[in-house]
């Protein structure tokens, strides 16, 4: 139930992987043949994703994972674009490698602004569009929210943003995003696009950023000059084919994945209040106020955020896991780091539940079996761990 | 250079009349278990009111250095140059190289202190001194001889083999583990209690340790940090055997059957016996707490009376009169600051009360605990049988 988290690798990723590391361990960087094999995997594995985005194979940049994306996308832009300004803006619940790269930023002379979020998790684009002045050359803001599972209409924001400053880059976190939602860069306005592997059942230490072909970015990492100077560094060649064979699998039959995952959210959501005193998160309420009327364009299909009257959001999480049921408090990123939850505030929820709510989330790999156990195991919990509590 | 002995000296130990084998012994011993992990072939050998290492050929001397100044009970360690053969021209040459090696001809005060101990030398320690201070001026133009305030002290001891040597490196002092008892500490995973283990265990004592955790209020991490604590005393200490306590039935019967308020008191009443329970089990002659006056409200004088009333053994309070600061700063020395202020819970915050009783009377706090009776006897054997042990060492 933790697989916003990380997720399984699948085995067809795990199997090119382990083939690569025991076999075809060449350095893409070799003259000789070994090299030219492992070099042929990292082609293939950027047609693939390639192909999933529709764009081309040279716009994609291997890296180590979703914050190395989001850095060399901000961070890359922000400082190749200098000259022409020094304002980015971005909004106030973004992931904190999105917010920890913008704050450093600061360092370096950039203004950096935050739009707000509705109790939805809706970005407010009129506060957004009044950020924009002709300083600005950067706006990020991230597909799906990794706590709330809250979607953003990420088509109209860019037009909107485009509309008001033509040159704007526009770059998307779509970390909890790719593989469960058709992406179209090209067609979305995007610029800059940050994807992971581990999220999509490919190893952990893979990711992409999706850089559009005329997009200037100063490197982070320099070096061998490897990715055409983007990304120095020898190629982590069985992470990449590994990311390459999930992203394959990640969409295909890609409406079947998405509707089996989104049925365990609706049932999960409908079951949910048979559990006492528990509260649904950013997801619209119908007027009986059961919440199983769900739009997959305003809520992610693998994320639920739940809130439990009385009960300490660590305590649960201890007690689901003696029981087999794996769970995040906030995000699993930034669980180490105890505070309340940036994300939670800026959706308006009441301040008595911050510490105590809880994210659920599925991958393809769940079933209906496993979100009935877990409803059962928190309707018996529920009831014992919000008898005791701090006075 | 290559030092091929080191001479431990040690302070306290030395008066203990009858008993100094013991001490002796177990300093031997100690010293013996550390530098066994730098190399093989290192001998640690008792000589008249020292220890006496001679070294291997081959070993990492800063390595060693490290590991003897870990050990409780010694005060000085001396890199030693051996001279096998004592007579006199032998010596000198001997001194000659050490001093040449060691220093160079480059401009230095000095003072040459000699001891014999082979009473037959033909030679007495106070004309040694003269003779080798004037043996050092002739072969070192740049030397010159301060008795006052020499830069160097230079040590020539005689016995049936002679050993020169100036350097000294201070130990830790204290006495070494396993001359003075056993002890049972309570550890938490806050900053007092390893330093108290720490503090205890200088003074000759061996530790084992009771950690209580409250799953799933306290996470598998908070335990962890627990045994790191551990791990990180025992390059003191020793081996700790980490006896890990489930007491969160304890816990909840507290908070169902006692006012709230009373809640810590009561909870770290029921700590001890537990903790007393397995220091008996452990042939232990005290229980050691980080316990530091007024420190929080389980702290007051009046609070440890309530909780020292539980116990029939000593409790060891070696913090007692510290200051917050003067406990972080030994935690800094000992390298356990950083794990203890890692941001976990423990079972004593949980459901601690906004205003905990800061001045309880050990009377009422009796008359609260009967309501336990009845049901708390089986959750404290339960808890008792169900403790996990772990062995951590370094």
């Amino acid at each position: 139930m933790d697989n916003a988290a990380t997720t399984r690798v699948s085995e067809a990723a795990s199997e090119t992987a382990l083939k690569i590391m025991r076999e075809d361990y060449g350095n893409p960087s070799s003259k000789h043949i070994k090299g030219f094999e492992a070099e042929q995997y990292i082609k293939k594995s950027a047609e693939i994703i390639a192909n999933t985005l529709k764009c081309q194979p040279k716009e994609i940049i291997f890296t180590s994972g979703g914050t190395e994306s989001n850095n060399m996308a901000l961070c890359g832009a922000a400082l190749a674009m200098k000259r022409s300004g020094n304002k980015i803006i971005s909004s106030c619940f973004e992931h904190a490698s999105v917010y920890s790269p913008l704050i450093s930023l600061k360092d370096f002379d950039f203004n950096v602004e935050f739009a707000p979020v509705d109790e939805m998790g809706h970005i407010k684009l009129d506060g957004l569009l009044n950020m924009i002045d002709d300083q600005t050359t950067l706006v990020s803001i991230m597909y799906v929210n990794n706590e709330v599972g809250a979607v953003q209409n990420i088509a109209e924001i860019s037009k909107a943003v485009k509309a008001k400053k033509s040159d704007i880059v526009f770059h998307v976190d779509a970390i909890q995003a790719y593989g469960k939602y058709r992406i179209n860069p090209k067609k979305e306005g995007i610029d800059l696009l940050s994807v992971s592997g581990h999220k999509i059942h490919a190893p952990k230490g893979s990711g992409f950023l999706y850089a559009d072909e005329k997009i200037k970015l100063r490197p982070l990492i320099y070096g061998g000059g490897q990715q055409k100077n983007r990304r120095s560094g020898t190629e982590n060649v069985p992470a990449i084919a590994g990311l390459g064979e999930a992203s394959r699998e990640a969409y295909e039959d890609f409406d079947q994945k998405i509707v089996h995952i989104y049925s365990l959210k609706k049932h999960f959501s409908e079951r949910i209040h048979e559990v006492q005193g528990t509260h649904l998160n950013a997801i619209p309420k119908t007027i009986n106020g059961n919440s199983c009327d769900l739009d997959i364009n305003a809520t992610a299909p693998h994320i639920v955020s739940v809130s439990f009257d009385k009960i300490k959001a660590e305590v649960l999480l201890h007690a689901l896991e003696e029981k087999g049921v794996y769970v995040s408090s906030g995000s699993a990123c930034s669980s180490n780091h105890p505070g309340i939850s940036s994300t939670l505030q800026a959706i308006g929820v009441k301040k008595e539940l911050l510490d105590s709510t809880l994210r659920f989330s599925f991958s393809r790999y769940t079933t209906m079996d496993e979100i009935d156990y877990c409803i059962d195991v928190l309707k018996e919990l529920v009831p014992i761990y919000s008898k005791y509590t701090r006075k | 250079m290559k030092y091929k002995a080191f001479l431990i000296k040690y302070a306290e130990i030395g008066i203990k009349g009858k008993n100094r084998y013991v001490f002796e012994d177990a300093l031997c011993d100690r010293v013996a278990e550390k530098l066994a992990k730098v190399a093989d072939g290192f001998e640690v050998v008792r000589e008249q009111g020292r220890l006496k290492v001679n070294c291997p050929d081959v070993y990492d001397y800063d390595e060693a250095i490290e590991q003897m100044k870990k050990v409780f009970g010694v005060y000085e360690i001396c890199p030693a140059y051996v001279i096998e053969d004592a007579s006199w021209d032998s010596l000198t040459k001997g001194v000659g190289e050490y001093v040449g090696e060691r220093y160079g001809n480059t401009p230095h005060t000095f003072k040459v202190e000699a001891r014999r101990s082979d009473k037959s030398y033909p030679i007495t320690s106070p004309q040694i001194c003269a003779d080798m201070g004037e043996y050092i001026l002739n072969n070192f133009s740049e030397f010159k001889v301060d008795v006052h305030n020499p830069e160097i002290l230079l040590y020539v001891e005689i016995r049936n083999y002679a050993y020169v040597y100036s350097d000294k490196v201070k130990g830790l002092g204290g006495m070494p583990v396993g001359a003075n008892g056993h002890a049972m500490l309570l550890l938490s995973g806050g900053i007092d209690s390893p330093v108290a283990g720490y503090m205890v265990s200088k003074r000759g004592v061996t530790i084992d340790a009771v950690y209580f955790h409250a799953p799933p209020y306290t996470s598998e991490r908070a335990k962890q940090k627990v045994v790191d604590l551990a791990k990180l005393i025992s390059v003191y200490t020793g081996p700790i055997k980490l006896h890990v306590v489930n007491f969160t039935d304890i816990q909840l019967a507290i908070i169902d059957k006692c006012p709230r308020d009373e809640l810590t008191i009561i909870m770290r009443r029921y700590m001890m016996r537990i903790a007393e329970h397995f220091a008996y089990e452990k042939k232990c002659q005290a229980l050691i707490t980080g316990e530091s006056i007024g420190q929080v409200a389980s702290q007051t004088p009046q609070s440890l009376i309530a909780t020292n009333a539980v116990c029939t053994l000593p409790v060891y309070r070696p913090l007692i009169a510290f200051d917050k600061q003067d406990i972080v700063d030994i935690a800094e020395k000992i390298n356990t600051y950083e794990t203890s202020i890692q941001p976990y819970e423990d079972c004593c915050t949980i459901f601690v009360a906004k205003h905990p009783v800061t001045k309880p009377y050990l009377n009422i706090i009796e008359r609260s605990e009967k309501k336990l009776t009845g049901t708390i006897e089986a959750l404290v054997e339960k808890a008792i049988n169900e403790t996990e042990i772990i062995e951590v060492s370094e």
